[in-house]
């Protein structure tokens, strides 16, 4: 009998903190997102779906922006991020370890600062443009900071490492075998990247647009450094909303169509592969 | 050059590119500024490091996220270690419900995850503080912990155990001297993940601290006024401390196998 009980005691303790703090505030969200009133006279349960159609008549500009860019830049990582996954998979040796590691240096600097700092390598007058034009290598006018390619460069370069080790995982279990197998049997380089390499590492793929485009289309943190006033993203939106404007009802709605269109998306995509799966990859 | 060679100087390029905003991060903490703006290169000074702990608001910012950091990992490496020991060991009905709470908390969109919490506080009326952030991190900190210790469980022999309750062994004796050290390295991976998690977060914590400061939301505060060097220098301190811990592990582990 206490054996049986065991599993359920090990589970209880996470199962109450996920059920008050995950499921319970999702719930609460999409009360709050059809309520109306305002802050000073509180807010009143009324069925009020047109929060959801007035919010997205708002700010679709923003919620399709943040798609764009979340989109632009998982493509980014995912072309700079594959070459360098199968070098070291299958060209790493004994320093595979080792460039792993380079890799995830930029996690042991908080993910502000090293926003900020990507910032000061791209400001007008920074070490990098400033002495181009102290040289007369660039006209003064040129900019980067405050443009579209800003943002979309900062979340391809704070989200690419995600992108490249479960790639790399993917890569890393292709037995050697098949591909001498497929030597054997004369294919080309070529043809043995398409026809094996890249059809046994679709997996790694996968679980790496999984884990980068969601947080980047999501993110505030980006735009708000790099982007200047014109690349406002669904992130800052929600985030005005919710804590300048207090406008919980909107800001609710928009949160909760932001999640409805990324969640839908990523069960299709753990239905395909399986959340253990991702999972895996994820703990990786 | 070979297109073996041609891949190996592209991935450094790539590497040298991930890491040039931590040169320039350790850089400017040693930059004599004078004006306000700290974008360009004004000569070499240590003044910095003396004077690191100087600014009252950032130092209480980065102790407040030191102790919720410390606090939040300690509750996550509990609950994730009995969750991760519950999937990795046992059967159970719900698991598949279990598994499936675990996967929606790690793909939960931070700002939906902070925006949501938001919500419950603000139906419930609760005030927003240090404790509020610390279950938010617990929160989000959790599936990695478990997932972590799920995999090392997972590759654990069952017969171990077996052995320990045939040598009379109570099963407290057998968790703790045989069960606990053999999962340990993945309960260790666990909360330095967690505390890593924590001490880095603020798109969640923005949403659920009240006028609480914790570090990374002391930086994007003073974006605007221009952010002083001693964020760099301690930004420095960090990213060494956390270097060095990692290597000091990795070296560890090979020591073992």
């Amino acid at each position: 009998m206490r054996r049986r009980l065991t599993p359920y005691l090990l589970a209880l303790p996470s199962w109450l903190w996920l059920a008050a703090f995950l499921v319970v505030p999702l719930a609460a969200m999409a009360s709050v997102s059809t309520q109306t009133g305002n802050v000073v006279d509180g807010f009143a349960q009324t069925f009020s779906f047109g929060n959801y159609a007035d919010a997205l008549g708002r700010y679709s500009t923003q919620l399709v922006r943040s798609l764009l860019y979340g989109g632009a830049a998982t493509l980014a990582m995912l072309a700079i991020g594959y070459p360098v996954a199968y070098w070291i998979a299958f060209r790493g040796g004994s320093r595979k370890s080792m460039y792993l590691f380079l890799l995830l240096l930029p996690f042991f600097v908080s993910f502000v600062l090293r926003t900020i700092a990507w910032g000061f390598l791209l400001a007008d007058d920074g070490i990098l443009f400033g002495t181009l034009k102290g040289w007369g290598l660039l006209s003064p006018d040129f900019h980067v900071l405050a443009t579209s390619f800003a943002v979309i460069a900062g979340l391809t370069y704070n989200w690419l490492p995600f992108m490249i080790l479960p790639i790399y995982v993917g890569l890393e279990r292709v037995d050697p075998r098949v591909i001498e197998a497929a030597y054997d049997l004369y294919a080309t380089r070529f043809t043995v990247f398409r026809r094996v390499v890249l059809p046994l590492s679709l997996p790694g793929v996968f679980a790496g647009v999984l884990m980068t485009f969601v947080p980047a289309v999501a993110d505030p943190i980006n735009a708000q450094i790099l982007g200047g006033t014109n690349n406002t993203m669904i992130g800052n939106i929600i985030q005005v909303e919710y804590l300048t404007n207090n406008n919980y009802p909107t800001a609710s709605a928009l949160s909760f169509t932001l999640m409805a269109v990324l969640l839908v998306g990523i069960f299709a995509y753990a239905r395909a592969l399986g959340t253990e799966n991702v999972l895996e990859a994820a703990a990786r | 050059m070979s297109s073996g060679r041609l891949l190996k100087a592209y991935t450094w390029l790539v590497i040298i590119w991930l890491s040039s905003p931590i040169a320039v991060m350790i850089l400017f903490g040693f930059n004599d500024k004078k004006s306000k703006s700290n974008t360009s290169w004004q000569g070499f000074t240590l003044k910095w490091y003396h004077q690191l702990f100087e600014i009252d608001g950032l130092t209480s910012a980065l102790v407040t996220s030191l102790l919720i950091a410390v606090v939040s990992t300690a509750v996550t490496v509990v609950l994730g270690t009995l969750l991760g020991l519950a999937l990795g060991r046992h059967r159970f009905r719900g698991q598949g419900v279990t598994n499936f709470l675990v996967f929606a908390a790690i793909s939960t969109p931070e700002l939906v995850m902070g925006a949501s919490l938001l919500s419950l506080f603000v139906s419930a009326n609760l005030p927003r503080d240090a404790l509020t952030i610390t279950i938010a991190h617990v929160l989000f900190s959790l599936s990695f912990v478990t997932v972590t210790v799920r995999a090392r469980v997972l590759t654990l022999d069952p017969a171990l155990e077996e052995a320990a309750k045939d040598l009379g062994a109570t099963p407290w004796a057998t968790f703790r001297q045989v069960t606990l050290p053999a999962i340990m390295p993945g309960v260790a991976a666990g909360a330095m993940l967690a505390f890593a998690l924590s001490v880095d977060d603020y798109v969640v914590t923005s949403f659920v601290n009240g006028s609480t400061m914790t570090f990374p939301l002391w930086i994007v505060a003073s974006v605007k006024t221009g952010i002083p060097p001693q964020v760099n220098v301690m930004g420095t301190l960090i990213f060494g401390i956390g270097v060095v811990i990692a290597v000091a592990n990795s070296i560890a582990a090979r020591r073992r196998a």
